[in-house]
């Protein structure tokens, strides 16, 4: 399970990847913006995607836009994690397809949660 | 610059001085008197209308007006807000080290004893109620161990967790030096309006409508009017309803 962690802050980046490995995600990587991720996530082989919304250069909406709109990661499960939380915001990235929405701050067990639920209905679809 | 009717006119008043000629010169001398006055009062008039521009300049750019009845007071609430999520982080942070301090200094001290006892067994120094004791000991020591490491692990984690406050708080500050900029720049344009009378550009960069735009973290007290949701519970009741 190849994991990519996008959020401008380092600091949520670490958090998020140490949250991680304690769930048993040892393989992961980092990218800054939606600019800098859509290049990596073209090239390697990724299983998941944690990405922020609110970036400079490209934000979490554009970048799971694109996500969707490439034909090799149009499959790829998204989970947003971000402060934005305007109902309007929630239902935007819904409508672009995320498959996982959690406002920070967040819990650890949240993150599990959201986790595993993203991958029982994944596992649910193509049974 | 003097001109030649000017010029004919002082030349009148010399000669109608010599010439005793008093009431003649009196009105010539009020006549280059009104030429002066005219210019004054054209000078005057041109300064009154450059003021009544600058101020009506002034009233028409709203920005300054919305800086100083909301934004300015908005900041304060945030940086407010900053204060409070970096004061709990930092709580968050010391009670789990206090915590986890006790737990791993009796990890330790017990470790170090049931070492020394089971030295003691290697080099046959205990006799076998003494091995007893010492088998019961460790029987009771190593679920604790188990116990111990689950605490510290999850306090370690509270500590990890309680540095989100970096990313929020890093959003704020963010949208604070905006706002100081945005200040700034219209001290400027006071000072450019005040200085030349020039008129400004009202209106500006007005929001875009349209795409929906990221806004960083809702303050409370500053963000409460908006349609926002609370928490995680409400994130996914939206969700469900859109078939989630």
């Amino acid at each position: 399970m190849k994991i990519l962690v996008v959020d401008d802050f380092s600091t949520m980046r670490r958090i998020i990847k140490n949250l991680l490995r304690d769930l048993g995600y040892n393989n992961t990587a980092e990218a800054d913006d939606g600019k800098t991720a859509l290049p990596v996530l073209q090239a390697g082989n990724f299983d998941f995607l944690v990405t922020d919304w609110n970036m400079p250069g490209m934000s979490g909406i554009e970048l799971l836009k694109a996500v969707r709109a490439d034909a090799k990661l149009v499959s790829l499960p998204v989970l947003m994690v971000t402060a934005e939380s305007k109902r309007d915001q929630i239902i935007e990235a819904a409508q672009a397809g995320v498959n996982g929405y959690i406002v920070k701050p967040f819990t650890a067990a949240t993150l599990k949660e959201k986790i595993d639920k993203i991958f029982e209905r994944l596992e649910a679809a193509s049974a | 610059m003097i001109d030649e009717a000017t010029l004919d006119q002082a030349r009148q008043l010399v000669r109608d001085l010599e010439a005793g000629n008093e009431a003649e010169a009196k009105k010539l001398v009020d006549e280059l008197t009104k030429i002066r006055e005219a210019e004054l009062f054209r000078e005057l008039g041109k300064l009154t209308r450059e003021l009544h521009d600058t101020l009506d300049n002034f009233r028409i750019d709203p920005r300054v007006a919305d800086l100083a009845e909301k934004d300015i007071p908005d900041a304060q609430e945030r940086l407010n807000y900053v204060m409070t999520m970096t004061e709990q982080a930092a709580n968050k942070t010391l009670t789990a080290v206090e915590d986890a301090l006790p737990v791993s200094e009796q990890l330790q001290q017990r470790s170090g004893e049931l070492g020394a006892r089971w030295l003691q067994f290697r080099n046959r120094e205990l006799n076998a109620d003494e091995f007893r004791e010492l088998s019961r000991a460790l029987d009771v020591f190593f679920p604790q161990v188990a116990e111990s490491t689950q605490i510290l692990q999850s306090n370690l984690s509270d500590v990890l967790l309680a540095q989100d406050f970096q990313d929020l708080t890093g959003q704020i500050i963010r949208k604070v030096i905006e706002l100081v900029r945005n200040v700034e720049e219209s001290l400027v344009d006071l000072i450019r309006i005040a200085g030349k009378g020039a008129r400004t550009n009202t209106g500006g960069k007005a929001g875009a409508a349209g795409n929906i735009k990221a806004e960083g973290p809702q303050v409370p007290g500053v963000d409460d009017h908006r349609d926002v949701v609370r928490s995680q519970d409400q994130v996914d009741d939206l969700l469900s309803s859109l078939g989630f």
